[in-house]
C-alpha cells in the first residue's frame, strides 16, 4: 500500500518541476503537468514495478473561459489495482493552441473517451487514430459543452434563474 | 429442343481464369435490430460467414445529461442518473447520492446504508437475469427468460415499495432514503429471498451445462485479462477475464465492508465465462441481500444534514424551519463548497464513476459521468473479428451493453 506522500515524492524525483500543483481532495492525489510530460508521466507510472497504474479509468474535459491562456483542462483519472491508489492527472492547454498528445498508444480505452473529449470540447489529440465525433452528429459545427452556449435560450424571460432556481 | 445448338463447351485452363476478386460484405447491424437489445449500430465488413472488421456508431440516444447538469441543483441530477443504466437504476441513482454525500461530507446512519446495499444488491439481481436471460433468448431459448422475468417484477415490486417507482426509480435522497423500509417491503424481500433460489437454479438447468449453449458460447468473443485492462473493462466482463477487480471489495462504499460474498472470476474472458460470473454475482447478491435483511441496524434512515435531505411531508405542513428547509433545498438556493471530488460504484455493469467539480454553486460546474458500457463497447470489433454474425451476437449481448449508458 504506497501512500498518496510516496508517490507524490517519487514523481517530483523523476520529472522535478514537470508536475505541480499537488493536492488531495477527498484523499485523491491530483497533480498538474505539462502538456510535453503527460505522456511519458502516465507510461512511467503504468511501466514502473512500484506504482503499476495499468488501468485508465476515465479521460475528460473542463473549460475555464475566464482563465485565460489555460482555457482547458484535460483530467485523467487513473487506478492502480496493485496498490489500490487513484490518482488524478490534469494538463491545462489554451485556447489558441489546443492540441495535446493521444493516449491511444498506451491504453486502448484511451480511444473513444478522447473521441468523447474531442466531440464535447473540440480538443484535438495529435495522434488519434480516429478523431471524429462520436455522440453527437457529425456534421455538428461547435462544441457543446464548452461555457458559451447556454443550455437555454438567454432570451426567455419566462424563465428567471432568481426566481426558478434553475 | 432439337433446334437449339449446344456451344462447345469451353473450359479454361487454370492459368486462363479471371484472378479472383476478394469481395467483402457490408452488413448493417442495428441501429434498430432486434439483437442489439437498444440503438446503436454496427457496420460489419463480412467475408462470407465471417466478420473481417467492424465499426460502430453511437449516440442515438445521446441526451447530453453532462450538459442538462450544469443546469441543474444537485438533487435534481438524480432523475438523469436512472435514465443511464435502465436496468439497474438503483444503483446509479445511489451512486449519485453518495457522490454528493462524499462532497459534502455527510454521514448517513448504519440503517440508510443497509437499505441501500439491500437495493443496489437487488438492482444487480434484475440487471444480471436480464443479461443472462436475454443470452438464453440469443442462443434460442425463449423459455428461461420469461420465467426469470416473473422475479424481476418481484424486485420492481419492492422498488415501488421503498420509492414508488419501477424502471426509473430516483431512489434515496441526499443524506438516506426517502422512507424507511415498511413492513410490507421487508415481507417481499423476505418472500424474495426464499423463492428466488429455485428459480435462478432452474434457469442454471437450463443453460449452464447445455450442451447446445456451451458450443455456441465457449470460446466465443474471448478477451485476455491484458487486453480487457488496456480496453478500461470493469465490472463482470473483466472479472470473466480473470481479473479480481470489484469496486465493493477494492473501495468499499456504504458498508460494503460488513458483508460477507465472494467475488467470482473466469479464466477465458469468454461469453460463457461472462455468463457464468454474472450467474455466480447473483448467488452472491443474494447472499448480501440476505444479510442485509436479517443484520438490519436499528436507528434513523437519513442523515441529520437539514440543509441537505429533503425534510419529511409531514414535518413540512407542521413545523416551520422544516417548511424554510423544503423550499430552500426544492428552489435550489442551497449552495454546495467549491471542490471536486470522484466517486466510483460497484454498477450492473463496472465502475460507474462520477467525477463532479463544483465553483460553489447551487449546479455542478462540470459533471462527467464514467460510464462503463461506453468504455468496454469500444473492445466490440476486436472481440468479434473472425467470428460469425451469429457469434458476434452473442458477444454483445454477453457484455451487456445498455444504450441509455452508453450514450448518456
Amino acid at each position: 500500500m504506497l501512500t498518496n506522500q510516496e508517490v507524490a515524492e517519487g514523481l517530483l524525483e523523476k520529472f522535478g518541476d514537470q508536475v505541480f500543483d499537488f493536492e488531495e481532495p477527498y484523499g485523491l492525489l491530483t497533480l498538474s503537468t505539462t502538456r510535453e510530460e503527460i505522456i511519458p508521466l502516465m507510461e512511467f507510472l503504468r511501466d514502473h514495478k512500484n506504482y503499476q497504474v495499468i488501468f485508465l479509468t476515465d479521460i475528460t474535459g473542463v473549460q475555464y473561459p475566464d482563465n485565460t491562456g489555460k482555457e482547458f483542462v484535460v483530467v485523467y483519472h487513473m487506478h492502480s489495482f496493485v496498490h489500490n491508489f487513484r490518482i488524478r492527472i490534469k494538463v491545462a492547454i489554451s485556447e489558441a493552441d489546443i492540441h495535446i498528445p493521444t493516449a491511444t498508444g498506451l491504453f486502448a480505452s484511451a480511444n473513444w473517451m478522447e473521441r468523447e473529449t474531442y466531440d464535447f470540447f473540440g480538443i484535438l489529440f495529435d495522434g488519434h487514430p480516429n478523431l471524429r465525433r462520436i455522440l453527437n452528429i457529425e456534421e455538428m459545427d461547435y462544441f457543446p459543452m464548452r461555457k458559451e452556449y447556454p443550455m437555454e435560450d438567454a432570451t426567455r424571460e419566462d424563465k428567471i434563474d432568481a426566481l426558478f432556481g434553475r | 429442343m432439337a433446334d437449339i445448338e449446344l456451344l462447345p463447351h469451353n473450359v479454361p485452363s487454370q492459368n486462363e481464369l479471371p484472378e479472383l476478386v476478394e469481395e467483402l460484405t457490408t452488413l448493417n447491424l442495428g441501429p434498430t435490430h432486434p439483437a442489439t437489445h437498444g440503438i446503436f449500430q454496427n457496420i460489419l465488413k463480412m467475408d462470407g460467414e465471417k466478420i473481417v472488421s467492424g465499426e460502430q456508431t453511437i449516440g442515438y440516444i445521446h441526451r447530453a445529461f453532462e450538459k442538462i447538469a450544469e443546469r441543474r441543483p444537485f438533487y435534481q441530477i438524480t432523475t438523469l442518473t436512472d435514465r443511464m443504466n435502465y436496468c439497474s437504476s438503483p444503483i446509479n441513482n445511489l451512486g449519485w447520492h453518495m457522490t454528493m454525500e462524499k462532497f459534502l461530507g455527510v454521514e448517513v446512519p448504519k440503517r440508510a446504508q443497509y437499505i441501500r446495499v439491500l437495493m443496489m444488491e437487488l438492482a444487480r439481481i434484475t440487471d444480471h437475469i436480464i443479461c443472462n436471460s436475454i443470452l438464453g433468448v440469443d442462443t434460442g431459448a425463449f423459455t428461461g427468460f420469461l420465467y426469470v422475468m416473473q422475479k424481476r417484477e418481484e424486485v420492481y415490486e419492492i422498488y415501488e415499495e421503498v420509492c414508488g417507482a419501477r424502471l426509473t426509480t430516483n431512489m434515496g435522497r441526499l443524506g438516506g432514503m426517502e422512507r424507511d423500509l415498511s413492513s410490507t417491503a421487508i415481507r417481499k424481500i423476505k418472500e424474495f429471498i426464499k423463492s428466488f433460489p429455485p428459480v435462478l437454479r432452474e434457469l442454471e438447468k437450463l443453460l449452464n451445462r447445455n450442451r447446445i449453449f456451451m458450443d455456441r458460447t465457449i470460446n466465443v468473443g474471448p478477451i485476455s485479462a491484458e487486453r480487457a485492462l488496456s480496453y478500461g473493462f470493469t465490472g463482470p466482463n473483466l472479472r470473466a477475464a480473470g481479473v479480481d477487480y470489484d469496486v465493493r471489495v477494492m473501495n468499499p462504499y456504504s458498508s460494503y465492508e460488513d458483508f460477507e460474498f465472494d467475488v467470482p472470476i473466469g479464466q477465458n474472458g469468454d461469453t460463457y465465462d461472462r455468463y457464468m460470473v454474472r450467474n455466480e454475482e447473483m448467488w452472491q447478491s443474494l447472499r448480501i441481500v440476505e444479510q442485509a435483511i436479517n443484520n438490519l441496524p436499528e436507528g434513523p434512515y437519513y442523515a441529520d444534514a437539514p440543509e441537505y435531505y429533503l425534510p419529511p411531508k409531514n414535518e413540512v405542513y407542521h413545523n416551520m424551519e422544516a417548511l424554510i428547509y423544503h423550499f430552500k433545498i426544492v428552489m435550489g438556493e442551497i449552495d454546495a463548497p467549491a471542490g471536486e471530488v470522484y466517486h466510483a460504484v460497484e454498477g450492473g455493469n463496472g465502475e460507474l464513476g462520477f467525477y463532479l467539480i463544483s465553483d460553489g454553486g447551487r449546479a455542478p460546474y462540470r459533471l462527467h459521468f464514467r460510464r462503463p458500457s461506453f468504455i468496454y463497447y469500444q473492445a466490440y470489433p476486436e472481440m468479434c473479428k473472425g467470428s460469425s454474425l451469429s457469434d458476434a451476437i452473442l458477444t454483445m449481448s454477453s457484455l451487456n451493453v445498455i444504450a441509455g449508458e452508453l450514450d448518456a
